[in-house]
């Protein structure tokens, strides 16, 4: 290996400890086992996720071009996209507002009980889907709790888009405040302050001032709980009714294409889908690493 | 004089004031806030222990006793039990690897290893599938040789493997990141063995993040649903978890036994919460000596 000399030579060491004891040969691989971890690091990495997740692109490529296209756009196919991606938009637009205004409340506000709902946030992460699911369809059912106050109102969510889009907000909410709450409280006071004695008033100082440096975390945010939520299944599968065209979501439309042995036409659409997410997780690098220098910025 | 100090008293209170909103508008949003928390966090959650004594306590215990419901919960302790072990040996020999060396092509890894995170589970599944099943590239190598992974528990252990991959590494690589070389180094160059370094020094530091980890990855584990259910085949007896057995109950409109069941999950989500809560709290108490060390060198 050409490159294992040169991973050698550079451990990360910025410190003053280290500058004061300048270039002492022990330095070079003073720290051992990289060799080792790095080894594991890539056997493991291959045998758990690259082997299997290259087995979808292989099985794809074998379908050829005009069989991949005909198993991704087929109507039914097209209909679970629009719900999912929709579902999903709706569902990341909703965690957007509230969630911005629950992070608000949690970092700026005190209140009777707000450690409880602090730690209370990470619930839909702790909490299996499946449990998720089937709680929300029995609350929302026509006779739950508040399905049956709702049927009254007219509006039906349990087995509609309206409920996929609940199911998938509930999942979606700790990825907003998570990422908007560090960067709320290491928000500097004095840049506030300043506004507020050059003249602005609390909304200006809030949307001109606050909000802008929010922006950055805040859209990170909106687009992991977007992407969270165009692959859910075990969250969204009990209260979406699966009707096909109507209320058949993609991830589903993959487990039925499978349980019909279909497997081509699976890896087909599993493989527009897994795409999607990677396009999204690339955009999200960026905008981390965009904020990231925003705040080095200031 | 001494007054002219005086006008500056009210200053502080009218800059909170400006940096602060009116009472009303606190009110406003805070009640807000909680509403949607409690609408969409605390009723859930209520709703799961209700549904699940909605018989009495004693059809309850019934249905947690039963049978099907006991091999769930062993096969759900199994697979947590194996996947937790490893991916914490792989999180902390990736972070080892990426938080104390530099070498070419470490943000394609740090980006590699977030791969399971933004696979959705049912992807995640169904790889193992496309690998292992009786059409799958290694399906016929598996099968003369005897071995049955998708189906099969082995299967189930893999998904989960594969979906609670990254959890610990995440959980590791930045917090050894943030605490650099020194230590270790020091400890080397006193005389330590790589091994008395590694466990008297770095386990130490990592410790409360190592824990914050496993916490994590356990809890996802142990509620995997989508990955786990299309590689398990649904085998009652044999290939069910927990969140499997939940959903054949609630599809079977045996809704108070399969509540019953997500009540013990749920309660493992309770029980993570607090622990990551108390992780936290530690976490941060140990941090706030270490920022003082510098000073005290």
């Amino acid at each position: 290996m050409t490159t294992s000399e040169s991973r050698r030579t550079a451990p990360p060491v910025k410190s003053r400890w280290k500058l004061s004891l300048g270039r002492g040969s022990f330095h070079r691989g003073v720290l051992p086992g990289f060799g080792l971890a790095l080894g594991f690091t890539l056997f493991y990495l291959c045998l758990v996720v690259l082997i299997p997740l290259s087995t979808l692109f292989w099985k794809s490529a074998s379908l050829g071009a005009s069989g991949f296209w005909s198993a991704v756009s087929a109507p039914r196919v097209v209909a679970s996209y629009k719900l999912t991606f929709g579902a999903s938009l709706a569902a990341a637009c909703i965690n957007g507002v509230f969630g911005l205004v629950v992070t608000w409340v949690l970092v700026r506000y005190r209140f009777p009980g707000k450690r409880l709902m602090d730690a209370l946030v990470d619930f839909p992460f702790a909490l299996p889907t499946a449990v998720a699911g089937i709680t929300l369809t029995t609350l929302y059912a026509p006779h739950g709790w508040l399905g049956a106050p709702l049927e009254k109102l007219g509006v039906k969510v349990a087995f509609t888009p309206l409920g996929i889009t609940l199911a998938l907000t509930f999942i979606g909410l700790p990825f907003v405040v998570r990422t908007l709450q560090p960067v709320l409280e290491n928000l500097d006071p004095e840049v506030e302050e300043a506004a507020a004695s050059l003249g602005a008033s609390r909304l200006q100082t809030i949307l001109r001032v606050v909000l802008p440096a929010l922006f950055p975390a805040w859209i990170t945010g909106f687009a992991l709980a977007f992407a969270r939520a165009l692959g859910e299944y075990g969250s969204v599968v009990f209260i979406a009714g699966n009707m096909p065209m109507k209320t058949e979501i993609t991830p589903l439309l993959i487990i039925t294409k499978l349980e019909q042995y279909d497997y081509a036409g699976a890896t087909a659409i599993a493989t527009v889908t897994l795409l999607a997410s990677f396009v999204l997780l690339l955009g999200i690098n960026r905008l981390q690493s965009w904020s990231a220098r925003l705040g080095t910025a200031e | 004089m001494a007054t002219a100090s005086l006008p500056l008293r009210p200053r502080p209170l009218v800059a909170t004031r400006a940096t602060s909103e009116p009472l009303l508008i606190q009110i406003l949003l805070t009640t807000v806030a909680v509403g949607f928390l409690v609408l969409f966090l605390v009723l859930p959650l209520l709703a799961v222990f209700a549904q699940a004594l909605e018989k009495g306590i004693g059809a309850y215990f019934a249905a947690l006793r039963e049978p099907m419901a006991l091999s769930a919960l062993k096969l759900t302790l199994l697979t947590a039990g194996v996947a937790v072990p490893l991916n914490l040996l792989f999180g902390v020999a990736a972070s080892w690897a990426i938080a104390k060396f530099d070498f070419p092509g470490k943000n394609a890894l740090l980006t590699l290893i977030d791969l399971p995170f933004g696979v959705s589970p049912v992807i995640s599944g169904m790889v193992f599938i496309l690998l292992f099943g009786r059409q799958g590239i290694l399906g016929p190598w598996a099968e003369a040789h005897g071995l049955k992974l998708v189906f099969s528990v082995p299967g189930l252990i893999l998904a989960t493997l594969f979906v609670t991959f990254p959890f610990v590494a995440r959980e590791l690589i930045p917090l050894m990141q943030a605490q650099g070389t020194e230590e270790e180094e020091a400890a080397r160059v006193l005389g330590a063995s790589g091994w008395q370094m590694f466990w008297r020094v770095t386990v130490p530091n990592i410790r409360w993040g190592l824990l914050y980890g496993v916490i994590l990855c356990n809890a996802r584990a142990m509620g995997e649903f989508g990955a786990v259910s299309v590689v398990s085949g649904h085998i009652r007896g044999k290939t069910n978890t927990l969140p499997l057995h939940v959903e054949i109950l609630y599809n079977e409109y045996n809704f108070q036994a399969a509540f019953a069941a997500a009540s013990l999950l749920a309660f493992l989500a309770l029980v993570t919460l607090v622990a990551k809560t108390l992780v936290e709290w530690r976490a941060a108490e140990a941090r706030a000596p270490l920022t003082e060390d510098p000073n005290v060198h």
